[in-house]
């Protein structure tokens, strides 16, 4: 569920607002967005990986608020970790080599 | 049903367009993008955001992507024939072959990142969910169709003779109404997952079912709906795939008999529906697990942020309901252009049946990606050429279509939060969907029925709960759509287990059809070509 906004890296450009497919943001003139129904957030992490500063935290438990903080995922580099993961962030991502994916084609 | 407001309906802000596509994940867009290519004015409404919306987005998928090979063709059709209880039709298969390879071969065209084999070609068997939508959104866009994002639609709208003319609904984040007359609409709103927090499948509440359904629309296949899919407990990566390689355990670490992700899933419902808690680990070499991380981060996501490693850590895993996301049955296609039984309206995608390629089985992915690309192509292309061909024809009076929730009612409003909890209360548990008996069916069908009749001449829903009011109400018309086609097919086949039908029977080798609101019916319609035809293909 989403867990927080950082007010420190939030540029507040209400694109998580928009990107949410259940409507969890509200914007607000002049400040950071907020979150205005957390409870309807279904914990798909697409704020995550449209937010361009890095600025949400979407935790993976979807039935119940861990209540991280903003220092603990800062210090945990989790901030922005799904967008680097699936290669939105600067730079991308690089495969592994195609001998090693292919490993997964093997049937099971 | 309550009767349809006689005035003109007017709303905030009205369009006129060709074709309204209701729904932007992959099937709305690409039936919004085809409509266009053909001429047509195009209006795509989201009820969340075209781009992040539905199950797709989040998730990425295989595709059914096949290079057009004899054999390999045979080979393809061939593995799904069985599994899928025979009752897949060929000739959809062999169409949805081509279209698909097509419509992914577009896609690099178009830009989609897709990795190179060691040969050096492109790798074309699986689509990233975030860059897939978002490519689909820009393109979209570019070709001229008008997008309405978090603008839910609430009901249809039909004219005179019973055909579609349009829809209505609210515009959540504007705070007004919004209006699309259109001479054909699509249907892409996706399955119903129940509020069950699958991967992006919140979204997915059967309201296409339900709106399609007011029209008269019939369903097929709605039992083929008992999907379940596995996720780390209390998380919402519903990605299964990994669990091929996974161990199955008690808490104690003695290995569950008989466990597994494919062949093996209903002996780990029944162990959790014992109460009894189901640990999971993967078995797979370091150069496997370099591989694993790259092909689905997402799968990898909640089990890091938790600090679990799966390869060396046993973790506790849950299934989460998918019922018709992942399920087979939608709404009943009528001919090749995915036209459904209403003059005017089409459906494509998740919402429409999709037992033509995969009959009574899907385990998602790949064969739902290849049919929403390919139904979403074929739906756009025959809506556009319905509607431009009804073009210039004199202004047709449109009424409201919509019942229970939207319409103007005698009886209280619906509490949509009371209402979902007593659908969810029948539908999430696996002796309900998982494991059928016609005594737990039946006597769901009588609470759930009771629930129908209490709520149908309710009032329209206040603007603020006129979503959620919707979504309870398509939830129950789904349910009932789902547990009565289950009751019908007194046989095991596919995904439908009955525990006192454990058979399969070669009688009931058709597909169920069902539909109505107040009242409920099924009948059977023929299964199609035969066997033998997938043989020869």
């Amino acid at each position: 569920m989403i867990e927080l906004i950082s007010e420190t890296r939030c540029t507040g450009c209400n694109i998580c607002v928009a990107a949410c497919p259940t409507n969890v943001f509200d914007a607000v003139k002049g400040f950071v967005p907020v979150i205005a129904r957390q409870e309807d957030c279904q914990t798909c992490f697409m704020c995550e990986v449209w937010c361009p500063d890095d600025a949400l935290y979407v935790a993976p438990d979807a039935d119940a608020l861990t209540g991280v903080t903003e220092a603990e995922l800062e210090s945990a580099q989790l901030f922005g970790s799904y967008r680097r993961a699936v290669g939105w962030a600067a730079g991308g991502r690089t495969r592994p080599p195609p001998e090693i994916m292919a490993r997964l084609d093997a049937p099971r | 049903m309550a009767k349809p407001t006689p005035a003109a309906p007017t709303a905030s802000i009205e369009h006129d367009a060709d074709v309204l596509v209701i729904g932007g994940g992959p099937a709305g867009t690409w039936a919004a993008l085809t409509a266009a290519y053909r001429g047509a004015r195009v209006v795509l409404v989201d009820k969340g955001f075209c781009g992040t919306s539905g199950a797709t987005a989040p998730s990425g998928t295989g595709v059914w992507y096949v290079p057009p090979d004899p054999a390999r063709r045979a080979r393809a059709m061939n593995s799904r024939w069985d599994l899928g209880g025979r009752l897949a039709d060929p000739a959809w298969m062999r169409r949805v072959l081509d279209r698909t390879y097509a419509n992914v071969n577009t896609l690099s065209e178009w830009g989609h990142p897709f990795p190179n084999g060691a040969d050096g070609a492109q790798i074309r068997t699986s689509l990233d969910g975030p860059d897939y939508m978002r490519l689909m959104r820009k393109r979209t866009k570019a070709a001229g169709v008008r997008i309405l994002d978090h603008s839910p639609a609430l009901e249809l709208l039909r004219d005179a003779s019973g055909a579609v003319a349009g829809a209505a609904g609210i515009r959540r984040q504007a705070g007004d109404t919004w209006l699309v007359r259109a001479n054909a609409v699509v249907i892409a709103t996706g399955g119903c997952a129940f509020l069950s927090k699958a991967l992006g499948c919140n979204v997915l509440t059967g309201d296409g079912y339900l709106m399609a359904g007011e029209l008269g629309a019939e369903f097929s296949g709605m039992e083929f709906s008992s999907a379940y899919a596995m996720a780390l407990e209390h998380g919402s990566v519903t990605k299964t795939r990994f669990y091929d390689w996974a161990e199955f355990t008690y808490a104690d670490g003695s290995p569950i008999p008989g466990a597994a992700s494919k062949a093996g899933r209903s002996v780990i419902a029944r162990t959790l529906g014992s109460g009894k808690a189901v640990y999971s680990r993967l078995i797979a070499d370091p150069e496997e697990q370099v591989a694993m991380r790259h092909a689905q981060p997402n799968f990898f996501l909640p089990l890091d942020r938790v600090g679990i490693d799966p390869f060396t850590d046993r973790f506790p895993v849950t299934l989460r309901l998918e019922a018709t996301v992942r399920g087979t049955g939608g709404l009943r296609i009528v001919d090749d252009g995915c036209a459904t039984t209403v003059p005017g309206l089409y459906a494509a995608g998740d919402a429409a049946t999709r037992e033509l390629v995969c009959g009574a089985f899907t385990g998602g992915g790949s064969h739902n990606a290849a049919w929403a690309m390919s139904s979403g192509f074929w739906a756009g292309s025959s809506a556009g050429e319905h509607a431009r061909s009804l073009r210039g024809r004199a202004g047709r009076a449109v009424f409201r279509a919509g019942g229970a929730g939207v319409a103007e009612g005698s009886a209280a409003r619906i509490d949509p939060q009371a209402l979902a909890r007593r659908v969810r209360d029948e539908v999430h548990p696996f002796e309900h969907t998982y494991h059928r008996h016609a005594d737990r069916l039946n006597a769901s069908l009588e609470r759930l029925d009771g629930l129908w009749a209490g709520l149908r001449d309710a009032d329209s829903a206040a603007f603020g709960d006129a979503q959620r009011t919707r979504e309870g109400v398509a939830m129950l018309a789904t349910a009932r759509w789902m547990y009565r086609s289950s009751l019908a097919r007194t046989e095991s086949r596919g995904m439908h287990r009955r525990e006192d039908y454990p058979g399969r029977d070669e009688a009931q080798r058709h597909h169920v059809i069902a539909g109505g609101l107040d009242e409920v019916w099924t009948s059977t319609a023929p299964a199609h070509s035969p066997g033998e035809e997938v043989l020869a293909a």
